[in-house]
């Protein structure tokens, strides 16, 4: 089977189902998206939309009750569904790889940062400890750490936030994958601390040519990262598009109202009171009627009743919505 | 690190000083003992003279003070039953002792840690509910009991182990599982607690992102940080062990430091009761002291600061 | 602008049961709570009632009647259902008040270690500074004592009886109530509701009670069933070895040691004594087990 040139990441109608005493919780209840090499997509959604499960049932890295289904969940053609859990153990932190939100605690104390660091690499790779050794000194001073060879006899605890976050993306970088995930990975930091971070793994990206899949809630990340965008809410994706096309014309009534959320300087005027979006998130357990954002949605309809279809826009843009899109009223220019 | 271990050292020298003194007053309790030693038919003379030969009639701090010099060499005077010294008697019967708790401390950590780690692998499955039904039968099960159900099953329905003496190694084997089998749910309970926690966290999703086999996952990174409290219980429970000997020893009429310490109590042998619950106090001391440096040891956050 | 429901009931429309139902279903629910209550409740129950159901009196010598097997023996007669021992009492009799005694130690025993233990823990997590550092030390230093063996010493030097027994355990098995008190204290004490109750200025002691104790309640009921097992544990061992609660009390333990020169032939002297210790304890031990997973199941393990 011929491959395209470069990688990706084809995903089609992922659930993540996770069975409750009350009723099955469909977290994640179909989604489909593409990821390039190179590429960074975000995907955005408030808490509880499922989007850290997204990145977990990819590395297949779920809780042992939770159930994930896909029609196709491919990374380089190569079908993830079918691996067994050892193959799969193969694949994690060789071709795709994956980096947390809270860097305070996703180093194990007991062990040195040298060691952890080799330890990545040496699981996928026929090394003397020398060479993985290298590799660490290079890749710790390609995230910006100083005294890289010195850091290696380290302790995580004696790490700031940053620098274990810096040190998480070198880990993850260890062997090279040709996809990098990234869960809020700069929720946990300070803000200055968070721009650089971002800054890094635009850097890396660049360098490395990775695929990204930048996981956050925060539409300020989005707008510097993102190549593509997918806005996730209550499960599904009801918008993708380019970072441009989301942002200047955002074609579902959920990302309208994210947007209208933030104030942005030099448009916003003083006094004036931002947007909120009425309503709760409705519960996931069990089916959900229809449109999951109907009962916050301002025009909402009763053609929202049913499942609204995805709407293709054009190449790589979709919306999950009954009205078409210039139905909407246009938002305030900028 | 340095700093720790001297503040655990003078902790423990404050605490083993504490309990000489407890130790030490235990002879008053009964009130003059001197007239205890002296027995039932004795005239006021004849307590005079003990009274003056055992040091009686200086004032209590001296006698303490002197009575403590004297234990720091070893020297506990003699035993009233065998008037022999005290220690000597004590370090012939030490090795029992022992052996009894070495192994029997090893026969809990064999089977407890086990079945912690696999109940916490498995939570809420037919294993860790075994594990933990095993805990509190052996919670609920009297010792000196179990010992002579094993007995009466090992000894004379099946006549596979000796009674009681502690002449070959097959002594040993009884007393071993009772003793063990005492300290096998505080073992087990902490490590499957333990390990329930350590699987849960940030780092080991780490480990497992990084795509490293189930065993390193285990052993490499949950199992050396769930064991480090489990190092602590150790100490404890060894502790505990030997107050529990007492019992063991008893039963099986194993010639131990314990079985001579009941000896001695029913025999009003102060000298010998007090050495022996200054040492087991002493052992426990140390035991503590050592199980704190190992779990600082084994801790960076501590070892290294 | 409409808002389509979808179906779902809106907050007001949600109705829950009360705290005081939850907490029953899950102490209902509990399996070990129930079974360990029911066991712990019928031999109380016993206990209670000894004088009407014990067939005999439990120090009543029938010396033509001795080594009598149980009623499930071949020899055995329904005169005697448990046997009788070997001075012709009637094992039954003596089962039932000897739960008395066990019970009356454990009760006693854990409820006095835990008046010191309390009020220790409580006032180190309070007041912090140097009532915690002596109390921390007292604990330290009533850990490297070997229980038994300090036990054993004292009851041979002041002479065994329940009493003495009670008092002896009682201010011995304080330690594991100081240690959790101390931290659930702790704990306690940094809520703000801790700090509301100073700054209006109430006492010292109406904070400790009113506003500490009922918080750390639940763990303190946790560790009063452990100590009271503990309790009726080294009690049968004392009694067993000899220093404890003296004959011819029915002591479980004492029955066990008066016993153990017969377990050759009349094992059933021991094993009757020995499975209602077990039962006993097994009972108490669920129940502390039940209520710490009930009060924080975090707990668990």
């Amino acid at each position: 089977m011929t491959e395209p040139a470069g990688f990706s990441l084809e995903v089609e109608n992922l659930t993540v189902s996770i069975p409750l005493a009350a009723g099955t919780l469909r977290a994640v209840r179909g989604i489909s998206f593409q990821v390039n090499q190179g590429e960074t997509l975000c995907i955005v959604g408030e808490s509880g939309c499922g989007k850290s499960l997204t990145s977990l049932a990819l590395m297949g890295l779920l809780p042992a009750k939770a159930v994930r289904g896909a029609d196709r969940l491919t990374l380089n053609g190569v079908d993830l569904t079918a691996l067994s859990e050892r193959q799969m153990s193969d694949v994690r932190g060789e071709s795709m790889a994956m980096i947390f939100q809270e860097p305070m605690t996703s180093l194990n104390p007991a062990y040195t940062i040298g060691n952890q660091l080799e330890e990545a690499l040496r699981r996928h790779r026929r090394v003397s400890r020398t060479e993985a050794r290298e590799r660490a000194i290079y890749l710790l001073e390609k995230v910006g750490i100083t005294a890289a060879a010195s850091r290696l006899q380290q302790y995580p605890h004696q790490l700031s936030g940053g620098l274990r976050q810096r040190v998480m993306i070198a880990m993850a970088l260890m062997c090279g994958p040709d996809l990098l995930i990234c869960d809020e990975p700069t929720t946990a930091l300070d803000v200055t601390i968070q721009a650089q971070i971002l800054h890094l793994l635009r850097d890396l990206q660049r360098e490395f040519n990775m695929a990204i899949i930048l996981i956050t809630h925060d539409l300020g990340v989005v707008a510097r990262m993102a190549d593509r965008v997918a806005v996730m809410y209550a499960g599904e994706i009801v918008e993708t598009g380019t970072a441009a096309e989301v942002f200047a014309a955002p074609s579902h009534p959920y990302t309208r109202g994210l947007l209208q959320c933030i104030p942005i300087p030099g448009r916003t005027r003083r006094g004036e009171h931002l947007g909120s979006i009425p309503g709760v998130v409705p519960s996931l357990v069990g089916e959900i009627a229809g449109c999951a954002f109907a009962n916050r949605c301002p025009h909402a309809a009763a053609a929202c009743r049913s499942e609204p279809p995805a709407r293709d826009l054009g190449p790589g843009r979709m919306v999950r919505c009954v009205l078409e899109p210039g139905a909407l009223p246009q938002m305030e220019p900028a | 690190m340095l700093v720790y271990t001297a503040k655990r050292i003078v902790l423990a020298i404050l605490v083993a000083l504490t309990i000489s003194m407890l130790v030490f007053s235990l002879l008053y309790l009964s009130g003059d003992p001197a007239t205890a030693l002296a027995g039932e038919s004795a005239t006021s003379a004849d307590i005079e003279k003990i009274r003056h030969a055992y040091g009686f009639d200086r004032p209590v701090w001296v006698q303490y003070l002197s009575w403590l010099a004297n234990a720091a060499q070893g020297e506990f005077g003699n035993s009233l039953y065998f008037r022999l010294p005290v220690w000597d008697l004590i370090l012939e019967r030490l090795p029992t002792t022992m052996t009894l708790g070495v192994s029997a401390m090893s026969f809990a950590i064999v089977l407890a840690i086990p079945l912690g780690v696999l109940a916490a692998m498995f939570p809420n499955s037919l294993i860790d509910r075994a594990a933990l039904f095993m805990a509190v039968v052996g919670q609920a099960m009297p010792s000196f009991w179990f010992a002579l159900m094993l007995i009466v099953l090992f000894a004379f329905t099946w006549p596979v182990l000796p009674a009681s003496g502690s002449d070959t190694w097959r002594h040993f084997v009884l007393p071993t599982i009772v003793l063990g089998y005492y300290a096998t749910p505080a073992f087990m309970r902490l490590t499957r607690t333990g390990m329930l926690d350590v699987l849960s966290s940030d780092y080991i999703r780490t480990a497992r992102a990084k795509g490293l086999r189930p065993w390193t996952v285990l052993f490499k990174h949950a199992l050396r940080n769930a064991i480090i409290p489990v190092v602590s219980l150790a100490a404890v429970q060894f502790g505990f062990m030997l107050g529990g000997s007492v019992i063991i020893e008893t039963v099986f009429a194993l010639h131990g430091a314990g079985f001579l310490a009941w000896e001695s109590i029913s025999r009003s042998d102060f000298p010998t009761v007090q050495a022996i619950l200054l040492l087991f106090s002493l052992l426990y001391i140390v035991l503590t002291f050592v199980a704190d440096l190992l779990n600082a040891w084994l801790d960076p956050r501590i070892r290294v600061g | 602008m409409s808002v389509v429901s979808n179906g779902l009931p809106t907050a007001q429309e949600i109705v829950g049961p009360t705290p005081g139902q939850r907490l029953r279903r899950r102490l209902f629910g509990h399996r070990g709570i129930v079974v360990g209550g029911s066991i712990l409740g019928v031999i109380i129950l016993m206990a209670l009632l000894a004088p009407l159901i014990a067939p005999y009196d439990p120090y009543d010598q029938i010396l033509t009647a001795r080594i009598k097997p149980p009623v499930w023996y071949p020899h055995g007669t329904w005169e005697h259902i448990l046997g009788t021992d070997q001075v012709g009492r009637d094992y039954l009799s003596r089962l039932i008040y000897g739960s008395q005694i066990s019970l009356l130690i454990g009760f006693f025993a854990a409820a006095l270690s835990g008046l010191i233990g309390t009020a220790m823990g409580i006032a180190a997590g309070y007041f912090g500074g140097r009532v915690d550092l002596v109390v921390t030390f007292l604990i330290t230093c009533r850990l490297s004592l070997p229980v038994i063996l300090v036990s054993l010493a004292v009851v041979a030097v002041i002479g065994g009886s329940l009493e003495v027994v009670i008092l002896v355990l009682g201010l011995l098995l304080w330690d594991r109530y100081a240690v959790v008190m101390r931290a659930a204290t702790l704990q306690v004490r940094s809520l703000d509701f801790v700090a509301a109750a100073q700054t209006v200025g109430c006492s010292t002691w109406h904070i400790l009670v009113s506003e500490i104790l009922p918080n750390v309640m639940n763990q303190l009921i946790v560790v009063a069933t452990l100590e009271f097992a503990h309790a009726v544990l080294l009690e049968a061992a004392l009694s067993f070895l000899g220093l404890g609660v003296q004959p011819p009390l029915p002591s479980w333990g004492l029955m066990i040691a008066e016993g153990r020169n017969y377990i050759l032939f009349d094992p059933w002297l021991i094993a009757i004594p020995g499975v209602a210790l077990f039962t006993l304890l097994l009972a108490v031990n669920l129940l502390g087990d039940g209520a710490r997973d009930v009060t924080a199941p975090e707990n668990r393990g």
